[in-house]
């Protein structure tokens, strides 16, 4: 029950803000987020931004993330 | 995980009490990679699974009215209840919503009729309905109101612990709902009952993660609530968004599927808000209703039975027919065992 | 009052009225005016009530479709091309090499001509581009309400390729099952323009005809059993279709499915499974193992399939059919048949 997903700001007015999420982009709101700027990185669930994604953290998981894709790859590649 | 498993040498069963992680780990087939010794327990965390049946019938009381139209997220759309669900209504009294905004902005193009927005959800849901409504107010937007089945997480993860057959060792926490409610609001939980609450992601390692560290604390005798979602998750959470909720809200009593009535554990509006209410508005009372016949959805989500173990569960009772909510569910504990599982 | 007894001048309408329909000269003059100058083929042009077609083979393929999407322009395409690549995949990975389409249109009272005109320049285009001639057609026109602007039917023929013969029945265990490119992007490009869910995106409909690659693949290599089209429920409904028709499992590799960042950022967001997401430019081939490697090779020299993968193999069933998939991490799971409509969900 947390459907969100992290998404950059690219637009911000007053608490209306437009993010970017690989190149999607979709209307969300600030209210609950008072602090996020403009090129932020935050979590949007439900047209709003609830969250600020720390982007080392996120950078970490992404880079796991990569790493056991590349080993799953060659894996299947040796034995299919 | 295989160590801490060994050195107890027992089962260790841990519950996670979010829809989502639900999906995930079922998506991704963690379990089939978890080591024998741990079972994963799907706890109540879909709020569309907790809905108690008598407000799913007023949701469709509601539907059936010509004044009325409903707006809705997408999960609520197949939900059974006792005459069909908000999908067999006429798509002219139903619409699908991304966002409480949408359903306010239905209200202002649609000034005939009065948009009931079905507010659905935990904590990290919850602050958007708010939101909406206090606009609502300033706007003075007569023909909007909303039908509050906000549910809290902890109070129900007390219930549980409290409950006499538990075989709880631990607990998966949300991820999102804790970036609302901040992973401290689960110390009470890790202290009171000496469980570990481990807040995680929703990717697949960001769940391994969130598993080995209770594991972790297992193997230690430690109980701790701890988040290993630091992109996201912070101790003391999102204040303004705990703010707002309080200023629209406030804690009830309420009827959970399968857990019955646990105090404190619903957000209902506050009283200066009560022309938004839609149970309010139309004198509706959420009355506890009976299962529908043979249905075992509440011992599903108590993690007292896996799905299979359900008399009703792929004959009487599967996605495309389903009996109760966990199947309807795209999050129900049934529906994935269904989809994901082998369909027995 | 000199003034009110002039005769009007005769404009053309600007929208579509019921008479267009009517088998009149309205119907005429729409057929005329507007359908024989886009698709200019002898055929067509004698205007009788069937199309006379000499065909050099005794062995044909026949498929109809019928195209209701909305929008009815999207990125990446419109109703007009779908209509026509829709049917032409059908013949195309059936193994035939389409020759001829036959085209009926429902108008709705009321639709803007300019509309129509575009939607049959697409369709003329996309004909003319992939060798297939309208050769029939029929129109028909309905009052307001009772369609949604415009829906399109055609039925087309081809002739099949010698010596291929594609069945379910030709799959066996130990065969690998590859897929001519990423997934996802049509189901998700049309979700982004539909009404409540709209949102801006670089997403684009990969609406494409495949006969010139699926043709190719078949007169170079000897190994291929069976293709589809996974259009509506997506890779997950044809893989079980496979399944199911045959008896035999399908065994999945996540990482080796190819997915744009895009679409799968977008399907997150909506809480939707890019397997179950409808394509329109993109086939499944089932071949034998050892010309896999062929294959990919050929369909990787092509603009339509740079992405083309491996995805996985089909085995044998140990207790039901089914597809599995072994997830990006190494876990394995069930992909189930699609309910149908998917549901964004935000929980």
């Amino acid at each position: 029950m947390c459907l969100a997903i992290p998404a950059r700001i690219i637009e911000l007015e007053t608490d209306n803000a437009v993010v970017d999420a690989m190149g999607n982009r979709w209307q969300a709101k600030t209210t609950l987020l008072p602090q996020a700027k403009l090129g932020d990185l935050v979590l949007v669930h439900a047209g709003f931004a609830i969250s600020m994604v720390d982007e080392e953290e996120a950078k970490k998981t992404w880079e796991l993330f990569e790493e056991i894709d590349n080993f799953q790859k060659t894996r299947n590649k040796i034995s299919g | 995980m295989q160590s801490a498993c060994e050195k107890l040498g027992r089962q260790i069963n841990i519950m996670e009490v979010c829809g989502t992680h639900t999906v995930s780990i079922f998506r991704n087939g963690i379990r089939t990679i978890l080591p024998a010794g741990l079972k994963l327990l799907s706890g109540p965390g879909c709020p569309v699974c907790v809905t108690d049946q008598g407000y799913i019938d007023i949701v469709l009381q509601l539907a059936d009215r010509k004044d009325c139209l409903i707006a809705t997220y997408g999960d609520m759309i197949r939900v059974p209840g006792k005459n069909g669900s908000l999908e067999k209504r006429p798509s002219s009294n139903v619409r699908v919503v991304m966002s409480s905004e949408d359903a306010l902005k239905l209200a202002k193009d649609n000034p005939k009729k009065v948009v009931v927005f079905i507010a659905v959800g935990f904590e990290t849901t919850a602050p958007a309905t708010a939101v909406v409504v206090k606009e609502a107010a300033q706007q003075n937007i007569g023909n909007f109101c909303i039908l509050s089945g906000h549910k809290l997480v902890v109070p129900a993860m007390r219930a549980l612990l409290s409950g006499k057959n538990h075989k709880i060792d631990a607990f998966l926490c949300p991820g999102h709902v804790s970036a609302i409610i901040g992973s401290d609001a689960f110390t009470e939980i890790a202290e009171n009952f000496h469980r570990p609450c481990v807040v995680a992601g929703f990717e697949p390692i960001q769940i391994i993660e969130g598993l080995a560290e209770i594991c972790r604390q297992l193997a230690e005798d430690e109980a701790e609530a701890k988040s290993v979602y630091a992109a996201v998750v912070t101790n003391k959470g999102n204040i303004t968004a705990q703010k707002i909720i309080s200023d629209c809200f406030e804690p009830a009593d309420g009827l959970w599927r399968g857990l019955g009535k646990i105090e404190k554990s619903t957000l209902k509006l506050r009283d200066k808000y009560s022309r938004f209410d839609a149970f309010k508005r139309f004198g509706l009372t959420e009355a506890p209703t009976e299962e529908l016949g043979g249905c075992r959805c509440g011992h599903v989500l108590c993690g007292l039975i896996t799905p299979p173990q359900c008399s009703l569960f792929g004959n009487t009772c599967t996605p495309t027919e389903p009996v109760g909510p966990c199947m309807v569910s795209s999050e129900g504990a049934c529906a994935a065992w269904f989809k994901y599982g082998r369909g027995k | 009052m000199a003034e009110a007894n002039k005769v009007k001048p005769k404009t053309e309408p600007k929208k579509i009225l019921l008479a267009h329909g009517g088998g009149g000269q309205l119907t005429d003059e729409l057929i005329r005016q507007h359908i024989l100058p886009r698709f200019r083929n002898k055929t067509l042009a004698e205007l009788t009530d069937s199309a006379k077609l000499n065909l050099d083979s005794r062995s044909v393929c026949f498929t109809t479709d019928s195209y209701v999407i909305k929008p009815l322009f999207f990125n990446g395409g419109d109703i007009g091309k779908l209509a026509v690549c829709g049917t032409v995949n059908d013949l195309a990975v059936a193994g035939s090499k389409p020759v001829a389409l036959a085209l009926s249109l429902i108008i709705e009272e009321g639709l803007e001509f300019e509309l129509l005109e575009k939607i049959l320049d697409s369709i003329s285009k996309t004909a003319k581009a992939n060798g297939v001639d309208i050769v029939t057609g029929d129109i028909k026109t309905v009052e307001t309400g009772a369609a949604d602007k415009i829906f399109i039917n055609t039925a087309g023929i081809g002739i099949k390729l010698a010596g291929v013969d594609l069945g379910f029945g030709k799959i066996k265990p130990g065969d690998k099952i590859i897929l001519s490119g990423t997934i996802g992007d049509h189901g998700m490009t049309i979700l982004s323009q539909r009404e409540g869910i709209k949102f801006q995106s670089p997403l684009k409909s990969d609406c494409a005809a495949l006969a010139k690659l699926t043709c190719r693949l078949l007169e170079n290599t000897k190994g291929i059993k069976f293709m589809r089209d996974p259009t509506r429920g997506g890779l997950a409904a044809t893989l079980n279709e496979i399944s199911k028709s045959t008896g035999l499992s399908i065994e999945i590799n996540q990482p080796c499915i190819p997915v744009t960042p895009t679409v799968q950022a977008a399907a997150d967001m909506l809480g939707l499974d890019v397997l179950n997401i409808a394509n329109e430019g993109k086939f499944v081939a089932v071949v034998s193992p050892q010309s896999a490697d062929k294959c990919l090779r050929i369909c990787k020299r092509s603009s339509l399939g740079k992405k083309a993968s491996i995805i996985g193999t089909v085995t044998k069933t140990h207790d039901v059919p089914a597809v599995e998939m072994v997830t990006r991490i190494g876990g394995r799971r069930i992909v189930p048949m699609p309910y149908g409509r998917e549901l964004p969900r935000i929980c």
